[in-house]
C-alpha cells in the first residue's frame, strides 16, 4: 500500500500541475482534442458509409453478377457509349444457362423506361421484363401477392408486380393488389409487391417487373443479323462465390464464341460481378477512410506541438519550484517524470475529452443526417493511444530541460 | 560531524577565473547552534550552496555525517540533500499551490518516507497545527516562515541550514522565528547553521564564523 502512494505520488503532482492552470490546460490541449475527435469522427463516418454499402450489396447478394451490351466501334473507331451495342441475346442467355455447375440462376432482362398509369396517379419507371428466375437471382421476397410464375411466363400473362416505392407512389396505402395498370399500350394485372430492397443503384424498388413474354407484346423487340432476340443484359447467380473470378471467365469466353468475336477484337460486353464491385467499394473506402484520419492526425501533430509549446512555457514559470524540489531532494529523473507524467496527462486528457467529442460529433451525424456511422473500438484505443505518445514525445524535451536545471540558479530565479 | 578542509571554489566567468572560497576550513560538531557571518560578496553564500550540498567544491573536502560529499555527482547530491539536509530560506520558498500541511510532506516525500505522521508532528511544533490547510498566500511572512522550518524538521535531518532565515520578516516575526529557532535547538538538539548577517542572529547563537573575502577571517565561541 505505501509502495503503491509512492508510485501514484508523481500522478498526483502532475494532476496538480495541470489543474493549478486550468484554462491554459484546457487551451493546450484542444489541439490533441480536435484531432482526436476528427480522427473519431471522420473514421467512424467513413467506416459507417463502407459498412453501410456493403450492406447493400449484401442484401443483392454478392454471388450476384450482371452482364450488360459493350461499347459498339463505329465507323472510323469511334467508340460508342457503354449499352450502345445491342449485343445480347435471349440464346446468350439460354446458353449461359446450360451452365449448371457455375450458375444457379440466370434471368433475362428486356426493360425500359416507360410511363406508368394508374388511375389519376402516373410515374416514370422502369419497366423490366424477365423470367421467374428473377426472384432467385437478386434474391426478392414480395410483401403481397407473389412474384409472377412460369406459366405466366410462357403465356405471356398480362401480369406485373411492383417494386415498393413505386407500389406506394401509384397507390399509397390503396392495397394494389388486383388493380389495373396501364404500361405504355398494354394493360396489366398488379399480382404482388416486392419488399425493399434499399436504395442501391439499380435498386428493384423503383421498379416494375412484368413477365418478358409480355414485354414483347409491348415493346418491339429488335433481332440480330443472326435472327436471335435482342434483350437489355442477363443477370445471374452463380453457385459458388468463391469461384465468381473463374466464372467470369468462363462466360467471357462463352460469350465471345458466340458473338464470334476474332481475338483481337475486345469484348462486346461486360460483366459485373458484385463480389467484385463489393471489394472495389471496400478498398475504396478504407483508403478514403485512412486519407480522411490522415488529415485529421496531422491536426494531432500540430496539436502535440502545441503541448510541447505549453510544457516550456511552464518549464520557464515553474523555475523556482524546480528549485525547491531540487533542494528538497528531488533527483534529476524525479523532476523529468514528474513534467513528463504532466504532459502524457494532460494529452490523455486531451485524447479522452476528443474521443467523447468525436463519439458525440458521429452520433449527430448519424441522427442528424441519418448517416450510417461506426465508432470501432480499435480507432478510439489507437487515438487515445497515439495522443498519449505525443504527449510523452513532445513532453520530452522540456522535461529533460525542467530535469538538468541548477538548483542554486533555479532558487535565484524570480 | 561536519568537516570542510581547505575549500576552494573557483568559477570560470568568461575566460577568466573568479575565486570565491579560498581555503575555507572549518568543523561543526552535533547540536551546535553557528552563525556564518560577513559581508556580501564574502562568499558565505557559496559557503551555504555547498554545505547544502546544492554545489561541489573545486578543490577540498567536505564531510557531512562522516560521508565525503565533495566529489559527488548530482543523482548522489540530491539523495544527500533529501536526507540530510533541512533548508530554510530567506524566501520561504513555499510551493504556493500546496496547502502548508502538503508543503511539508514534499519534504518528507523526496526524503523518500513511507510516513507522513511526522508532517502534521512538525508543523504542530512550529504552532501552526490550526493552519494546516491554509495555502502559503493565506498566511503572514512569519508563519510562512514557521511552515519552512517545519518542513526542515520534518525529516529530522542531522543538519538545518538557513539562510537569513529573518531578512523577509518585520522585527517582531524576526525574534519569533529566531527564538523559535533557539529553542528547537535547545529542545531537540538539532544541528542549525544560520548564514545571516543579522546581529540579532548572531547574539542568539553559541558560535560565529566570521567570513571575509573567501576565507575564515574569525571563529569565535560566544557562549
Amino acid at each position: 500500500m505505501k509502495k503503491y502512494i509512492r508510485l501514484l505520488r508523481p500522478f498526483h503532482n502532475a494532476w496538480g500541475g495541470v489543474t493549478s492552470h486550468k484554462l491554459r490546460s484546457l487551451l493546450t490541449v484542444l489541439g490533441i482534442v480536435i484531432g482526436v475527435s476528427a480522427v473519431i469522427a471522420l473514421m467512424s463516418i467513413g467506416k459507417g458509409a463502407e459498412a453501410d454499402i456493403l450492406a447493400r450489396i449484401q442484401t443483392l447478394g454478392a454471388d450476384l453478377m450482371m452482364i450488360s451490351p459493350g461499347s459498339q466501334m463505329g465507323a472510323g473507331g469511334v467508340r460508342g457509349a457503354a449499352g450502345s451495342a445491342v449485343t445480347l441475346t435471349m440464346e446468350d442467355a439460354a446458353a449461359i444457362e446450360e451452365k449448371t455447375d457455375l450458375v444457379a440462376s440466370v434471368s433475362p432482362i428486356f426493360s425500359r423506361n416507360m410511363q406508368l398509369i394508374a388511375g389519376s396517379q402516373n410515374m416514370n419507371a422502369q419497366v423490366t421484363g424477365t423470367t421467374p428466375s428473377y426472384m432467385q437471382t437478386y434474391n426478392l421476397n414480395t410483401t403481397s401477392g407473389t412474384f409472377f410464375s412460369d406459366y405466366d411466363y410462357q403465356r405471356g400473362s398480362a401480369v406485373a408486380v411492383l417494386g415498393s416505392t413505386a407500389a406506394q407512389t401509384l397507390y399509397g396505402t390503396n392495397d394494389p393488389l388486383g388493380q389495373n395498370l396501364r404500361l405504355g399500350t398494354i394493360i396489366v394485372r398488379v399480382i404482388g409487391v416486392l419488399a425493399a430492397k434499399g436504395s442501391v443503384s439499380g435498386s428493384p424498388d423503383n421498379m416494375v417487373f412484368i413477365p418478358l413474354t409480355a414485354m414483347q407484346q409491348a415493346v418491339a423487340q429488335q433481332r440480330t443479323q443472326r435472327g436471335e432476340q435482342i434483350i437489355s443484359s442477363i443477370s445471374l447467380k452463380v453457385k459458388d462465390v468463391n469461384n465468381s473470378s473463374s466464372v467470369v471467365q468462363e462466360l467471357t469466353e462463352l460469350l465471345r464464341t458466340r458473338h464470334r468475336l476474332i481475338a483481337s477484337a475486345a469484348n462486346d460486353f461486360r460483366i459485373t460481378s458484385m463480389e467484385e464491385v463489393a471489394s472495389t467499394v471496400s478498398e475504396t473506402m478504407a483508403t478514403t477512410t485512412m486519407l480522411l484520419g490522415a488529415i485529421a492526425a496531422i491536426s494531432l501533430l500540430v496539436g502535440g506541438i502545441g503541448v510541447m509549446n505549453i510544457m516550456l512555457v511552464s518549464v520557464l514559470e515553474r523555475t523556482r519550484e524546480i528549485g525547491i524540489r531540487k533542494a528538497l531532494g528531488a533527483r534529476d529523473t524525479d523532476i523529468w517524470i514528474q513534467f513528463l507524467i504532466e504532459s502524457a496527462f494532460l494529452s490523455l486528457a486531451g485524447g479522452l475529452i476528443g474521443v467523447a467529442l468525436g463519439w458525440g460529433a458521429a452520433y449527430l451525424v448519424s441522427n442528424v443526417w441519418s448517416m450510417h456511422t461506426l465508432v470501432s473500438i480499435d480507432i478510439v484505443i489507437l487515438a487515445v493511444s497515439v495522443s498519449v505518445g505525443i504527449g510523452l514525445f513532445f513532453g520530452f524535451y522540456p522535461a529533460w530541460q525542467a530535469s538538468r536545471l541548477n538548483p542554486i540558479e533555479a532558487l535565484r530565479h524570480e | 560531524m561536519i568537516r570542510l578542509q581547505d575549500i576552494q571554489k573557483i568559477y570560470p566567468i568568461g575566460d577568466r577565473q573568479l575565486q570565491v572560497l579560498r581555503g575555507v576550513s572549518f568543523t561543526i560538531e552535533k547540536g551546535e547552534l553557528v552563525a556564518i557571518m560577513g559581508p556580501s560578496g564574502s562568499g558565505k553564500s557559496t559557503i551555504l550552496n555547498l554545505l547544502g550540498c546544492l554545489d561541489v567544491p573545486t578543490y577540498g573536502s567536505y564531510h557531512i555525517d562522516g560521508q565525503e560529499v565533495s566529489r559527488l555527482n548530482s543523482r548522489e547530491l540530491a539523495h544527500i540533500r533529501a536526507r540530510k539536509i533541512g533548508f530554510v530560506f530567506q524566501q520561504f520558498n513555499l510551493l504556493p499551490k500546496l496547502s502548508a500541511l502538503a508543503n511539508v510532506k514534499l519534504g518528507l516525500e523526496y526524503a523518500g518516507a513511507d510516513d507522513f505522521k511526522s508532517a502534521m508532528q512538525s508543523l504542530t511544533t512550529v504552532g501552526l497545527a490550526d493552519r494546516a490547510d491554509h495555502r502559503p498566500s493565506e498566511l503572514s511572512g512569519g508563519e510562512q516562515q514557521r511552515v519552512a522550518i517545519a518542513r526542515a524538521l520534518a525529516k529530522n535531518p542531522p543538519l538545518i541550514l538557513a539562510d537569513e532565515p529573518t531578512g523577509n520578516l518585520d522585527s517582531r516575526s524576526g525574534d519569533e522565528i529566531i527564538s523559535m529557532l533557539t529553542a528547537l535547538h535547545d529542545e531537540q538538539k538539532i544541528t542549525l547553521v544560520m548564514i545571516t548577517h543579522d546581529p540579532r542572529i548572531a547574539g542568539a547563537c553559541q558560535r560565529i564564523i566570521h567570513i571575509k573575502d573567501g576565507l575564515v577571517e574569525k571563529d569565535e565561541k560566544v557562549h
